[in-house]
């Protein structure tokens, strides 16, 4: 019994030893899926840390739930792609200043025998209206994520509800984006996508780009800290120092560099 | 069929360490379970013997409680600790939500109630067959209790590996409560669950083989230990 319970605090010791990590300061910062899958943050964090010292911890959430996180002070800094509801943000005390950093794009994939006949158009409002009128499946995060309010803005834009296609060819997976670019593949749907996730995505199966280039296809990316003054124990320093960093001209350079084979995947465009 | 062949190649090359980082992941998996499964043994294998050998009003009504306990989904324990840890929350002031410690909180909650009612049953078995004997040597219940989880210790091995099994293979909690952050607080089942989110089936398959065989060899070495005691104690 007694060398029973001698190994069992023994183990415990060892535990909760190993557990004590070596304090250093970090800041939590809530951002998208998209930017955590597309790889951007391992090519931006390592640059930042070695400069600063400050470790950044990244929790990937869609847009709506690092906001949601952010407005209960489990985070530093908001880093998401969606202007409306950051202003939203902003403008309900709980961000400072937002400052935009960064876009890429949307685009529309869809499989290559394209039942809707949209592959190559320009115009993602005339392609939802057709994918529509065929009932061709169409796969939606339903997650109230940036791309999900993208995509929604754009069915409301084409005069289409995408609700009356619930249970036939409307398909909300109510998942991140690489699930449901999964579940896309394997249902040969349609799914709206932004660039990053697309281009490091690899269980493709027969979907391909359809619609690309298209004006209204481009997103935002904006990052603000999250306010001291509602939430005391915010980093402010630390926090600060990320933003500042993100829209200096090293943080951008470091952003424009950051490629996938041959491609760029996001475009700094701050304005200072 | 290529994919699962392309898994195997993938846990293979993770194994023989051509990936970095994994060796951290799978550091924190098993530091992050097995503190949780240390504590929660800690508090409910007690527990399991004082319901098994007492009476008391209301023990049938716990008892079923706690079976159906069992069956606690994950992400509702998650989010449930996550609630509770937020800064917004009631214990929010500690500042332990995304970290390794948030993580061993909610699967010590996942795992109480199996291991509790796992042991109540074995160790109320025991109870009826040794009943007479240990009353006969004037042994009060918390000493009967104490004498009955002794007597069925192996017993209680296998319930604390199908706690540990379940600790170390749920991912809803964890994802939640640690946040799946990069060096910091991801772990196996997390990691499985980004690879699959990439579309990366191949590497999120090798994650899983990996995963298995670290669980696999805990189970042999307890298996090991369970035989040399048997030879040694009888």
């Amino acid at each position: 019994m007694n060398r029973f319970r001698r190994v069992l605090l023994s183990l415990v010791f060892v535990l909760s030893v190993t557990g004590v990590q070596a304090q250093q300061t970090f800041i939590t910062v809530a951002s998208t899926t998209s930017t955590e899958q597309s790889g951007l943050f391992k090519h931006l964090l390592p640059v930042f840390e070695k400069k600063t010292g400050i470790q950044v911890r990244v929790v990937a959430l869609g847009t709506g739930q690092a906001l949601d996180m952010a407005r209960r002070g489990d985070a530093d800094v908001v880093f998401v792609h969606d202007p409306a509801a950051e202003e939203k943000f902003v403008a309900e005390g709980f961000g400072l200043r937002r400052q935009e950093v960064m876009y890429n794009d949307f685009v529309l994939v869809g499989p290559k025998s394209d039942p809707a006949r949209i592959l190559g158009s320009r115009d993602i409002v005339d392609a939802y209206k057709k994918i529509a009128a065929a009932g061709a499946p169409f796969a939606s995060r339903g997650d109230k994520s940036g791309t999900h309010a993208a995509e929604l803005r754009l069915w409301k834009t084409a005069g289409v509800d995408p609700q009356t296609g619930k249970g036939g060819w409307y398909r909300e997976t109510g998942s991140g984006m690489g699930p449901t670019l999964n579940t896309a593949s394997a249902m040969n749907a349609y799914a709206f996508t932004d660039r990053g996730t697309w281009l490091s995505f690899k269980n493709r199966g027969d979907l391909v780009i359809v619609v690309e280039g298209d004006q209204r296809l481009f997103n935002q990316y904006g990052v603000m800290l999250v306010n001291p003054s509602k939430h005391p124990h915010v980093k402010r320093e630390q926090g600060q120092a990320f933003v500042d960093w993100l829209v200096s001209p090293e943080g951008q350079a470091t952003i424009a560099s950051y490629k996938i084979g041959p491609d760029q995947l996001f475009f700094p465009n701050t304005k200072r | 069929m290529s994919e699962l062949g392309e898994a195997f190649a993938a846990a293979w090359a993770l194994i023989a360490g051509v990936e970095p980082g994994l060796t951290g992941i799978v550091l924190l998996s098993l530091q992050v379970s097995l503190s949780a499964v240390l504590i929660a043994s800690a508090i409910a294998l007690p527990l399991g013997a004082a319901i098994a050998v007492g009476r008391f009003p209301g023990r049938q009504a716990l008892i079923v409680l706690l079976n159906a306990l069992m069956g606690l989904p994950p992400v509702v324990v998650g989010l449930l600790v996550y609630l509770l840890l937020s800064r917004a929350g009631p214990m929010g002031s500690l500042g332990i939500l995304f970290t390794p410690t948030a993580m061993v909180v909610a699967q010590t909650v996942l795992v109480i109630p199996i291991i509790a009612a796992l042991s109540r049953q074995v160790i109320e078995d025991a109870w009826r067959e040794y009943d007479e004997q240990l009353r006969s040597l004037g042994a009060s219940r918390p000493s009967a209790a104490l004498t009955l989880i002794w007597d069925t210790r192996f017993s209680l091995v296998t319930i604390v590996l199908a706690g540990f099994g379940r600790a170390a293979a749920e991912v809803g909690a964890v994802m939640i409560v640690g946040g799946n952050i990069d060096g910091v607080t991801r772990v196996m089942t997390t990691a499985i669950a980004l690879e699959t989110s990439k579309g990366d089936l191949p590497l999120a398959l090798g994650l899983g083989i990996v995963l298995l065989t670290l669980v696999l060899l805990l189970n042999a070495l307890a298996a090991l230990i369970r035989e040399l005691a048997t030879r040694r104690y009888g």
